[in-house]
C-alpha cells in the first residue's frame, strides 16, 4: 500500500488557538512503535503523523488496527516501544505528567466517578488539574449547560443514560481547557441525536482552537467531522489526507448501474451492450455486477472515470444504439468507505 | 483563564499551565485526589465507621469482655489483647481499604482513569492510595481507644508512651496500605474473593494480636510462622509501648522489621500499580 502523507492544513484561526505562545504542532508522532510483551507483531508499527492546532484529526481503522494503542500512547496510558510522541511540544515518554496537563481523554467506556454527582465529577476533575475554586464552579455550570445537562448537575451519575454519561465525560474533559482532546470511538453506542450532538460539539471545539483527535471505525463520523483522516491497519498508517482527497486518490471510479430490456424487435446480448458501452469515452468497462439479479433482471455495472452523472447521457445513447432500453439507473459515487475497503480489505476481524 | 509560561506557584485560576518553580507541581493534583477521597468518606461516615470498627469491636467484646465475664480468661488478658486489637485495626483497615477499591477500580469502575490523567506521576497516584487508606486506618485505630474503655472498662495506658503509640499505629497503617497496594494490583478481579479469604484470615490470626509473641515458645512452629506476619511487629510494638512489663519483642526490632516490610511492600505495590496503570 502506498503511504500517502500530506502537510497539515493551515491552522484554523480560532479565538484561543494562539493563546499558548509556542508554535509546536498540537500532536506530533514520529516512527512510533508499540510491541506488547509476548506479542508476535507490533501493535503500532512505525506510525508518523502531525496534527495542527485546531485541527480535527480522525484515526480510522478496523478493530485491532492499532488506533486505540496509538491513542493510548498519546494519552500517556501506554508506553511506546520506540519512536516519539509529542503533545503541545512535550515529549510524552519523557514528561508524561506535563503532557497530561495539556490533554484530555474521553474514553469509550464510561469511567465517571460513581460516588459523585455530575457536577462534582466536573469540579473534582478540575481540582486535579489545579483549576481554582471560583473558576471551576463557573466552568462546571457553563459546560453542564452547553452539554444539555444544566438541570441534572445534582444527579448521581449512576442514573445517567449512556448518551448523558458520554456528554458528561466530554464536559469533564473540557474542565481544564486542554489543548488537545482525545476521543476514543466517540459515537459508538449513541443514538443518532446524540451522535449529531457530539459531532457539533467537536466542530465547535475546533472552531475555538482546541485540537481534537478521534478514533473511529464509522465512515460517516470520519468524513463528517474530521479535517484529515489517517487510515490505519496492522499498525501502519496506510493513507492520510482530507476525506475528499482520500476519495479522489483511492476511491477508484464512480459507477453507473443500468437495468436493461431489449428494445422492441431486438435481442441485444449483454456482451453486445457492454461492448458498445466500452467504446464511450470515459467508460472504463462494463460487466454484470456481482450477485444474482432479481427475477432474471439484466443489469450492468458501468465503471466510469470522474463524475458518473456527466456520462449518463452518453451511456444511455450507447445502450440504445446497441439495441436495448434502460429501465432503471443508479449512480455510484466513491466515498470514504470505498477507500477504507480498498485499503484494508474485506476480511472480517 | 490565565496561562503563563513563567514559573509561578500561585496560579489560582489557571489549569494546564500550572508550574511551581518552573516544574509542574506533582503534589497538588495528589492533594486534590486525596481531597476527593476524604470528601466521599465524610459523606459516608456512618458506613465507613461501621465497616472499619465492627470487627475490632467484636474481637474486643468477645475475647475481652464476654470470655472474661465467663471466667475463661486469666485476669489481665484483656489488657494484653487491647494493643493487639489496635494494631490489627491499623494494619488490616489500611490493607483492605487499599486492596479492595483498587481491584474494583482497575477491573470494573475504571474511576481511577481520571486520576491517572491528572498532571502528576503515576507513582504519586499509587502513594495517594496508601495515604488515604492509612488515614482511614488512623481514624479507626484512634476510635478503638474510647471504644476500648467503653467495652473493657479500662485499657492499658501510659502517657509517656504516646509518641511510640502514634509511631506504631502510623507505621502499621502505612505498611498495611502498602501491603494492600501489592495485593490489590497483583490479584485479578475474578480471584479476589478467594485471595482475600486466603490472605486476610491468616493475617488476622497470625499477627500476635490475640497473644504475646513470646508466649508462643510452647508452639515453636507457630511462633516462627507468626514472625513472618508484619502485623506481629505492630502488635508487639504497641504492646511494648503500652505494657512495658509484659513480654514483647524489643521496640527497636519491631521498628526495624516494619520499616523493612514497608520498603518491600511499597516497592512491590508501586511496581504492581505501574503494571496495571500503564501498558
Amino acid at each position: 500500500m502506498p503511504v500517502v502523507t500530506s502537510a497539515p492544513p493551515a491552522v484554523r484561526q480560532g479565538t484561543e488557538s494562539s493563546r499558548r505562545g509556542d508554535t509546536a504542532p498540537a500532536v506530533e508522532v514520529v516512527d512510533l512503535v508499540k510491541r506488547y510483551p509476548k506479542a508476535k507483531v507490533n501493535a503500532v508499527d512505525g506510525v508518523s503523523f502531525t496534527v495542527a492546532r485546531g485541527e480535527v484529526f480522525g484515526l480510522l481503522g478496523p478493530n485491532g488496527a492499532g488506533k486505540t494503542t496509538t491513542m493510548g500512547i498519546l494519552t500517556t496510558r501506554v508506553r511506546a516501544t520506540s519512536g516519539t510522541a509529542r503533545v503541545g511540544g512535550i515529549d510524552i515518554g519523557a514528561n508524561p505528567s506535563a503532557a497530561r496537563a495539556l490533554l484530555a481523554v474521553v474514553p469509550q467506556r464510561i469511567n465517571l466517578d460513581r460516588s459523585l454527582t455530575a457536577r462534582q465529577n466536573l469540579l473534582f476533575h478540575a481540582a486535579y488539574h489545579g483549576v481554582g475554586r471560583a473558576e471551576r464552579n463557573r466552568r462546571a455550570d457553563e459546560l453542564l449547560d452547553r452539554f444539555g445537562l444544566g438541570d441534572r448537575g445534582k444527579d448521581k451519575v449512576d442514573n445517567y443514560s449512556g448518551g448523558q454519561a458520554q456528554r458528561l465525560m466530554v464536559a469533564r474533559a473540557l474542565m481544564h481547557e486542554p489543548q488537545v482532546l482525545f476521543l476514543d470511538e466517540p459515537s459508538t453506542g449513541l443514538d443518532p441525536q446524540a451522535r449529531l450532538f457530539v459531532w457539533e460539539r467537536v466542530r465547535e471545539l475546533s472552531d475555538r482552537g482546541t485540537t481534537v483527535v478521534l478514533t473511529t471505525h464509522d465512515m460517516d463520523e470520519a468524513e463528517e467531522v474530521s479535517d484529515r483522516v489517517g487510515i490505519v491497519d496492522h499498525g501502519k498508517v496506510l493513507a492520510l489526507d482530507t476525506p475528499a482527497a482520500l476519495v479522489a486518490e483511492h476511491g477508484g471510479a464512480g459507477s453507473i448501474d443500468v437495468v436493461l430490456e431489449p428494445a422492441d424487435g431486438e435481442s441485444a446480448s449483454d456482451a453486445a451492450v457492454a461492448e458498445a458501452l466500452s467504446r464511450v469515452p470515459g467508460v472504463r468497462g462494463a460487466e454484470p455486477p456481482g450477485g444474482v439479479p432479481p427475477q432474471g433482471e439484466r443489469r450492468l455495472r458501468v465503471d466510469v472515470d470522474g463524475e458518473p452523472a456527466e456520462l449518463l447521457a452518453r451511456v444511455a445513447e450507447a445502450v440504445t444504439g446497441a439495441g436495448a432500453v434502460i429501465t432503471d439507473v443508479r449512480l455510484g459515487r466513491a466515498d470514504l468507505e470505498d477507500v477504507f475497503i480498498s485499503l484494508t480489505g474485506r476480511e472480517l476481524r | 483563564m490565565t496561562t503563563t509560561s513563567e514559573p509561578t506557584a500561585e496560579t489560582t485560576t489557571g489549569g494546564a499551565g500550572r508550574t511551581v518553580n518552573g516544574r509542574p507541581s506533582q503534589l497538588r493534583p495528589v492533594l486534590a485526589i486525596l481531597g476527593r477521597d476524604l470528601f466521599v468518606t465524610w459523606r459516608e461516615l456512618p458506613g465507613f465507621l461501621a465497616q472499619v470498627l465492627l470487627q475490632p469491636v467484636f474481637v474486643l467484646f468477645i475475647f475481652g469482655q464476654v470470655l472474661g465475664s465467663l471466667d475463661f480468661l486469666q485476669g489481665d488478658y484483656a489488657q494484653l489483647l487491647f494493643p493487639g486489637v489496635v494494631a490489627l485495626t491499623a494494619f488490616l483497615t489500611a490493607l483492605q481499604n487499599t486492596a479492595l477499591p483498587l481491584v474494583i477500580d482497575f477491573s470494573f469502575s475504571k474511576e481511577i482513569e481520571d486520576r491517572l490523567l491528572a498532571p502528576t506521576s503515576t507513582v504519586m497516584v499509587a502513594l495517594e492510595k496508601i495515604a488515604f487508606a492509612s488515614l482511614r486506618a488512623l481514624v479507626a485505630s484512634a476510635a478503638m481507644f474510647p471504644l476500648g474503655i467503653w467495652i473493657l472498662g479500662e485499657i492499658p495506658w501510659r502517657t509517656e508512651a504516646f509518641p511510640l503509640v502514634v509511631l506504631f499505629v502510623v507505621l502499621g497503617a502505612v505498611t498495611g496500605g502498602a501491603a494492600g497496594l501489592t495485593l490489590g494490583t497483583l490479584v485479578p478481579a475474578r480471584k479476589i474473593n478467594t485471595v482475600f479469604a486466603l490472605v486476610l484470615t491468616p493475617l488476622l490470626f497470625t499477627g500476635a494480636a490475640q497473644y504475646p509473641w513470646a508466649s508462643l515458645e510452647v508452639l515453636r512452629w507457630f511462633q516462627v510462622l507468626t514472625a513472618l506476619n508484619p502485623l506481629t511487629y505492630v502488635s508487639e510494638g504497641l504492646r511494648g509501648a503500652l505494657l512495658p512489663d509484659a513480654p514483647h519483642i524489643p521496640v527497636w526490632v519491631c521498628l526495624l522489621v516494619l520499616t523493612g516490610f514497608l520498603a518491600l511492600f511499597t516497592a512491590t505495590g508501586t511496581r504492581g500499580f505501574l503494571r496495571r496503570a500503564l501498558d
